[in-house]
């Protein structure tokens, strides 16, 4: 006969020295773990829980400006700074880290309406309402100088004067021109001092203006009779021109799908087109009640942050209809501009109250270096909370946000001017010969027409 | 998985036949892992939630398979067997021929321990088998290392000991004297009296929730969450004494068996059973539940031994033999059962879902010894038998699990290891609300029904508890003349309408009835008039 019973030796299963590691088996049958689900999802309620207590995503404030910060501008190949210009004509490039001034760029005599930085970041533009553009160089800072004094202020190296006041000021990537918007879209190369081409498309202003980060060529812009245009350089007029219902005040492409892009409309909500075909939207993004300032993608392209009139930063993914987080202060007023980060971990936002404010783009983000357990523990509680989500107590946790009081009633009564005018089209359906009327999809309806 | 289909489908035709069976092997083995049926995508009309599912759901079938093959190729242990040859039989096989074949270390645990003096001893041991806990009915307590079969603490506590439990590691261990439960440390202090339970007969630990359930002789069942003290529930049985009681692992569930031959499973969130089982004719001596929690063996004077079915509460197989006092399911599913000095091991001949349960192994000790208690030791193949004259072990090949996953329970634990394990556990305690007959229902979708309403009994047991406390609440002694004795009872009457207030009467549901009648002819209308059709 044949008989074998279990004995473990010690040796087998425990370590030699004290510098060794603990071994660990592993065995994955699901026999050994009773009730695993309930456990899953006991974790799944306790990393929701301890993801709110380390939820604290204000990192600090930058202060300096006189005036409300009108726009911000970021360089690429520079992740520490940040440009901000303000509404009395303060141009100041700011270190993060530190969150002080590094340098300031003083000359303009009105408010600064566009500031981008060439895509070596060598060269500064901005533009303002008193019909300049100006052309900085950036200077660049060294190993040495550790001791970051904001004393230093740079001359324009040009300055550009021009017909009208400006209103917007994008650098195309990978080249040397840029565009200015004003009354008419113009396109300037760095050593003229006349704009290189002009594109007109009726009577009213060019409000904002975006190179596409894939196609060097090719620009969107919006303007102020509603409309969203996009430009190709190589052509001498516009591509393709859509209408909207109400103002567009910025627009964003993608950075990683360069054919979609963005729009911070005036009605409180995104709209995503495929730049091919901008008959439809692609999504609507609504959760702003005020209007939509200014929008900002991540460099990763999952995700913009937005910032509007009704003083709340918020962060949308890119392909879902409600934002993901807001961030809001009592200190903070209407924000004006918002940046994400070049390494998609903060989001900084200009306000009227002359601040600009750096957030953690995840609230309870751990920064600094983790160790490998560390994160393989972040990214189970990250899934754990996932696949529960939808759960009612763990959606409770997931989903709470304070809301600033006027914020909240503001979203009380739009949610029910929206079900009353719902309820009135569906009765209307009801009442009338099926067919007749027609409700059009809300990616179609904000849009009045498309004209070649 | 249709992709991953055809390709296996390919591979079939150039793999040689032996490679095949292996894979019909991995198959089976992939099932467990997969822990069920995938969802039905067909149904989801969103596209982009069917994209992100259907990406998942591959994703859960790499992970299986990966499982599977290290569960095939790299776990370091391999189960026990015992196997005869030719017209040699498993049962006639003798401790002392187990002793002749196998090594020191194995023949270490089998060992007879004589303490004749103080009683029948129970047993308990940790979850990763390392620790012994024994009592004595004459008050003797012995917490021992089975490892280095070595004695941590040994106490005498002077009054008589029903049973004990281990709660959640081997520093706390409980015990059921003779008017109250006590808990204990690991070096014998007394940590806690519990008087509010009685005396107890019966104390079991539910390791997931950490809590201690206990019956006492009156039979009401107290469950008593260990962390913060309170008393979770407290259940009238109304069954009368019992002292069988047995946790089932898989849902933590508590099974009573009843002198009426009845086996009630309760848990804590309601006052009234969840499943009540008539299983013998006479009293049921014993109750004992397989890990995998489909599984119940019960035993009656009856001298029959009946396996039951938990998915259908069906019987699947009755055993004739001999009155099991006992009754105990090992990690790899073999029953032991005890009388008087002797000891049967049955194993199940048939893998699969059909279960034949026959003779693999016996024992008869010596005559005078009375057994109390048989469990068979995790992680190992090993049996603990608590007798009259104090506790033996022996061995039964192919009882214990080979392989331990050190997350769930390391028999070479340091007590780093340990205090880590005790955080992480209690990060993980389950709330009692999670018992329930079929605990993978947690997450599942649940089936749309109007408002789910609790059955008859649960309502009237339920009213029962909040009229007994409402009746219960003392009130306030007030003074200056206001505390008259007609005021005191208006009082208590007052609080004890207002307790079956809250019960709404049950003449309701003929009015629900009608309006429900309503609804379905509204169901014909056209969409303009709807809004006129009677609403709930």
């Amino acid at each position: 006969m044949k008989i074998k019973t279990l004995s473990r030796s010690v040796d087998e299963y425990t370590r030699e020295r004290s510098q060794d590691l603990q071994r660990v088996f592993h065995n994955f049958d699901p026999s050994l773990r009773p009730m695993e689900k309930a456990v899953e999802y006991q974790r799944a309620l306790t990393a929701a829980k301890l993801e709110k207590i380390f939820a604290r995503p204000f990192v600090g404030a930058m202060d300096g400006h006189r005036d409300g910060v009108s726009c911000m501008a970021k360089n690429p190949n520079y992740l520490k700074g940040i440009f901000s210009a303000s509404m009395d004509g303060d141009i100041r490039l700011w270190d993060i880290s530190s969150r002080r001034t590094v340098c300031q760029f003083p000359g303009h005599q009105g408010a600064v309406r566009g500031l981008t930085a060439s895509t070596d970041g060598n060269v500064l533009v901005s533009c303002g309402t008193d019909c300049t553009v100006r052309l900085w160089n950036v200077p660049r800072p060294t190993l040495e100088d550790s001791t970051i004094s904001s004393e230093n202020s740079i001359e324009p190296s040009a300055t550009y004067v021009w017909k009208n006041a400006f209103w917007a000021v994008d650098h195309q990537f990978e080249g040397d021109l840029f565009a200015t918007a004003g009354a008419q879209l113009d396109i300037w190369n760095h050593n003229r001092s006349q704009p290189v081409q002009s594109f007109q498309w009726g009577t009213d202003s060019v409000i904002s203006v975006r190179f596409n980060p894939g196609e060097p060529d090719i620009l969107a812009t919006s303007a102020s009779d509603r409309s969203i245009t996009i430009y190709d350089l190589r052509m001498s007029s516009a591509a393709r021109k859509i209408i909207m219902m109400t103002k567009t005040n910025s627009i964003a492409w993608n950075p990683m799908e360069p054919m979609n892009l963005t729009a911070a409309n005036e009605d409180g909500s995104c709209y995503s087109f495929d730049g091919r075909k901008l008959d439809e939207a692609k999504c609507v993004h609504k959760d702003h009640v005020s209007a939509v300032m200014d929008i900002d993608f991540s460099p990763t392209g999952r995700e913009f942050v937005t910032g509007s009139y009704d003083r709340s930063v918020r962060i949308f993914p890119y392909n879902g209809g409600h934002s993901r987080e807001i961030y809001h202060t009592k200190r903070m007023q209407r924000v004006f501009c918002v940046k994400y980060s070049c390494d998609a971990t903060y989001v900084i936002s200009g306000s009227d109250d002359t601040n600009l404010r750096l957030w953690k783009a995840k609230a309870s983000e751990q920064l600094g270096v983790i160790l490998p357990r560390e994160q393989k523990k972040h990214e189970y509680n990250e899934a754990v909370k996932n696949r529960y989500k939808h759960l009612p107590e763990v959606k409770r946790i997931v989903r709470h946000r304070h809301l600033p009081k006027p914020i909240y009633k503001a979203m009380a009564i739009i949610r029910t001017v929206n079900d009353s005018k719902r309820r009135k089209e569906a009765r209307r359906k009801a009442h009338s010969a099926p067919g007749t009327v027609v409700t059009k999809p809300l990616r179609k309806r904000k849009i009045i027409k498309e004209v070649e | 998985m249709e992709i991953s289909s055809k390709d296996n489908n390919l591979m079939e035709k150039v793999l040689p036949p032996v490679e095949q069976e292996s894979d019909v092997e991995l198959e089976t083995t992939v099932k467990k892992y997969l822990r069920g049926e995938g969802a039905n995508l067909e149904t989801l009309k969103d596209k982009k939630l069917k994209t992100q599912l259907t990406s998942r759901e591959k994703l859960y079938g790499k992970s299986a398979k990966a499982a599977a093959k290290i569960e095939k190729w790299l776990l370091p242990a391999e189960a026990g067997y015992l196997e005869t040859e030719g017209l040699e039989k498993t049962w006639r096989v003798k401790q002392t021929d187990i002793a002749n074949e196998v090594d020191i270390l194995s023949s270490r645990n089998q060992y007879d321990i004589v303490l004749p003096d103080f009683g029948p001893y129970k047993l308990d041991f940790t979850a990763s088998g390392r620790h012994m806990l024994a009592g004595g009915r004459k008050g003797h307590l012995a917490l021992l290392d089975m490892m280095n079969m070595s004695l941590i603490k040994e106490i005498q506590v002077r009054e008589t000991v029903r049973d004990v439990a281990f709660l959640h590691n081997e520093q706390f261990f409980a015990a059921a004297q003779k008017k109250y439960a006590y808990i204990y440390g690991r070096d014998g202090t007394e940590l806690h009296c519990l008087k509010e339970r009685g005396p107890v007969a019966r104390l079991r630990f539910l390791k997931n929730h950490f809590l201690l359930a206990s019956v006492n002789k009156s039979g009401q069942l107290h469950y008593q969450d260990v962390t913060h003290g309170g008393m979770v529930a407290s259940i009238r049985t109304g069954k009368g004494r019992t002292d069988v009681m047995e946790v089932n692992p898989y849902n933590g569930v508590v099974a009573l068996g009843h002198s009426g031959g009845t086996v009630t499973m309760w848990k804590p969130t309601s006052q009234a059973p969840l499943v009540q089982m008539q299983c013998h004719p006479g009293p049921v001596s014993s109750v004992a539940f397989h890990p995998n929690g489909h599984l119940m063996a019960t035993s009656g004077k009856e001298r029959k031994i009946k396996i039951w079915d938990l998915r259908k509460f069906e019987e699947v197989q009755t055993i004739h033999s001999f009155h099991a006092k006992t009754l105990s399911f090992s990690q790899k599913g073999l029953l032991a059962a005890g009388t008087g000095s002797f000891v049967q091991i049955l194993g199940d001949s048939s893998g699969g879902s059909s279960h034949n349960y026959s003779r693999y192994m016996n024992h008869s000790m010596v005559k005078g010894y009375q057994i109390e208690k048989l469990m068979f030791r995790p992680y190992e193949d090993v049996i603990g038998i608590g007798h009259s004259m104090g506790w033996s072990s022996i061995l039964i090949p192919g009882s214990g699990e080979p392989n331990f996953d050190s997350w769930v329970a390391n028999p070479f634990e340091t007590s780093k290891q340990r205090r880590e394990k005790e955080v992480h556990s209690l990060l993980d305690k389950l709330p009692p609300e999670t018992i329930m007959l079929d605990p993978s229902k947690i997450g599942a979708m649940r089936p749309s029904r109007r408002k789910e309403k609790p059955s008859r009994g649960e309502i009237e047991a339920e009213k029962e508890v909040a009229i007994e406390a409402a009746k219960s609440t003392e009130l306030k002694n007030k003074t200056k003349g206001r505390n008259k004795p007609s005021k005191r009872t208006k009082k208590k009457k007052e609080m004890v309408e207002n307790a079956k207030r809250t019960f709404p009467e049950q003449e309701h549901n003929t009015a629900l009835k009608k309006r429900r009648i309503g609804e379905d002819a509204a169901a014909e209308l056209p969409a303009s008039l709807k809004r006129f059709a009677r609403k709930n």
